[in-house]
């Protein structure tokens, strides 16, 4: 049976609408796209879907209160939760570095959460 | 103890208000274009702007050709800027600009500070409109805030500001915030948008609503705040084309938190002390090609001038302005020669005037349309002759636009008296 799904990139702020020929579950054709990124994230999508997931840690001893981060890659979208209520356990010291590790293999992906801002040491007023 | 004259008073070639992106951006240029004698000003007791507490990704695909978090970008433009000796005082507010360019600011290390600039570039940004530019009846509970304020006391102060949560107005900051309240735990139940369509970018409506399955509704409203001490409940009601809410329609959510994101406004108090003439539709000041004001020798970028959607226009746009404070402090002038005339659905344009000797590489004109187009073509006509027709399968006004006047237009036009931008439906 073959039947169509639509769906919008979410690869840049273009916001393409991407539609997918899909024959018994399996993709067919891919258009509506205005490059490359659209197809392969039309075919992520309908298969294995990912997300980044960026979130704050709070930091002891920090000039900030709370440190930015993110998985250094897109994690499975089912794991989102998993991930966050683990990222909602953590607590930092300062100093960190922009792009350190602060919790490896999140959920069990294999993926590492990086800090996205760098937090010398200080204190915050 | 100094002498009183090297207490406050300081010379500078150039003064940048503003140490958000579009400022850092502004000032590596200028600093790249020779001017080295640059102090920027930031109230906030960090560089970075707003891009601090935007801890999402999605920034920089223009400029750097990688995904960044707001923070990530910034630090690679304080990185530069630091890497470059650029002056930035931090905790400073300016108080005023004269015309002639004299700067008064206030900071707990200088005391009253009045600096002399040779040209100022104006890179203040944007503020959210609250709860009294609505009009939403109701008491004033606890529980209302601006979704930039949730922003900032989830990502920066680690607070969450409630539990359950309605966002009102789709505009991007309340799609963002709907993901962050979800991840954080909490039941965000709706975002209503009054208008036909969102404001916000597509890419986050799937991102971040249709994810979590947070429903949009749209052609939907609050008619009514209900709790006295904090917030209990909004009751949502449908509206009609005209905007105006259909009786019977009503459903009452309960929730204690409410967020609005209902549009920015260019922050332009300094402007407007300083005597820049203001567009009454952007709210921002009418500039020139090379982002000069009314007053000579001032410029304006980034979110001041007019709001955009994308922190890399923000920073292509401040590129310009560093470029062009940079000529005028060489003495080279700019004016007003050709007027940019919009209609057919064409709201603005930044900039509004063109000098046809200052366009010697492709000119950016960056504008938004009025309502909802599909199919449609953006045309560009000189002395009512079409150069430019662009096909566009949708323009919304939540989406900048942009088209670019080339140096060629000018060459074949070289009498040109007027530009007009437009939107066409063949």
């Amino acid at each position: 049976m073959k039947t169509k799904k639509e769906l919008t990139c979410i690869g840049c702020p273009m916001g393409c609408l991407v539609s997918v020929e899909l024959e018994d579950g399996a993709i067919g054709e891919i258009s509506g796209n205005s490059c490359p990124h659209g197809k392969e994230y039309a075919e992520k999508e309908l298969t294995y879907p990912e997300r980044t997931l960026t979130s704050t840690i709070p930091v002891d001893g920090g000039e900030i209160r709370m440190v930015p981060v993110k998985t250094a890659l897109d994690i499975p979208k089912d794991k989102i939760f998993e991930a966050m209520a683990q990222v909602r356990k953590m607590r930092l010291t300062a100093p960190i570095e922009a792009g350190n590790t602060v919790i490896k293999n999140i959920a069990g992906t294999g993926i590492d959460i990086i800090a996205t801002r760098t937090v010398n040491v200080g204190v915050w007023i | 103890m100094k002498e009183k004259e090297d207490y406050f008073m300081l010379n500078k070639e150039l003064v940048i208000i503003g140490a958000g992106p579009a400022g850092l951006a502004a000032a590596v240029r200028a600093h790249e274009k020779g001017v080295s004698d640059i102090l920027i000003l930031e109230r906030d007791d960090a560089p970075g702007g707003i891009l601090n507490q935007c801890i999402h990704n999605g920034f920089g695909l223009h400029t750097f050709k990688e995904e960044l978090t707001g923070p990530e970008y910034a630090g690679r433009f304080i990185d530069k800027v630091r890497e470059l000796g650029i002056e930035i005082k931090l905790n400073t507010m300016v108080l005023d600009i004269s015309r002639d360019k004299l700067i008064t600011a206030v900071n707990p290390d200088d005391g009253i500070l009045e600096i002399r600039a040779g040209a100022v570039i104006l890179a203040m940004g944007c503020r959210e409109r609250p709860r009294g530019a609505l009009n939403i009846p109701g008491s004033r509970c606890a529980g209302i805030f601006t979704a930039g304020t949730a922003q900032r006391l989830v990502n920066i102060d680690g607070y969450m500001p409630g539990k359950e949560v309605v966002i009102l107005g789709s505009g991007d900051i309340g799609l963002i915030m709907a993901r962050r309240m979800t991840l954080e735990g909490a039941k965000v139940k709706a975002v209503v948008e009054l208008m036909p369509y969102s404001t916000g970018l597509k890419r986050n409506i799937v991102q971040c609503l249709d994810d979590y399955g947070i429903p949009l509704l749209l052609s939907h409203t609050i008619t009514k705040i209900g709790g006295k001490k904090r917030l209990e409940s909004v009751t949502i009601s449908e509206v009609d084309e005209s905007r105006r809410p259909i009786a019977g329609t009503e459903q009452t959510i309960d929730c204690d938190t409410l967020l609005l994101s209902v549009g920015l406004l260019p922050e332009n108090e300094l402007s407007r002390i300083c005597g820049v003439e203001l567009s009454p539709v952007t709210g921002g000041a009418i500039v020139n090609e090379s982002l000069q004001t009314s007053v000579p020798g001032v410029f304006a970028c980034g979110n001041v001038l007019h709001v955009h959607d994308l922190v890399d226009n923000v920073s292509a746009e401040s590129y310009l302005a560093g470029e062009t404070a940079a000529a005028f402090l060489r003495g080279e002038s700019s004016g007003r020669e050709i007027l940019i005339k919009t209609s057919g659905g064409v709201r603005y344009t930044v900039p509004a005037y063109v000098s046809p000797s200052h366009v010697t590489q492709p000119l950016e004109v960056r504008f938004r349309v009025g309502e909802v187009y599909k199919n449609s073509f953006v045309s560009v006509y000189f002395d009512g002759q079409r150069e430019t027709h662009l096909k566009k399968r949708i323009l919304t006004p939540g989406e900048m636009e942009q088209v670019l006047l080339r140096p060629a237009h000018f060459k074949k036009h070289s009498d040109c008296k007027e530009i007009s931008i437009r939107v066409e439906a063949d």
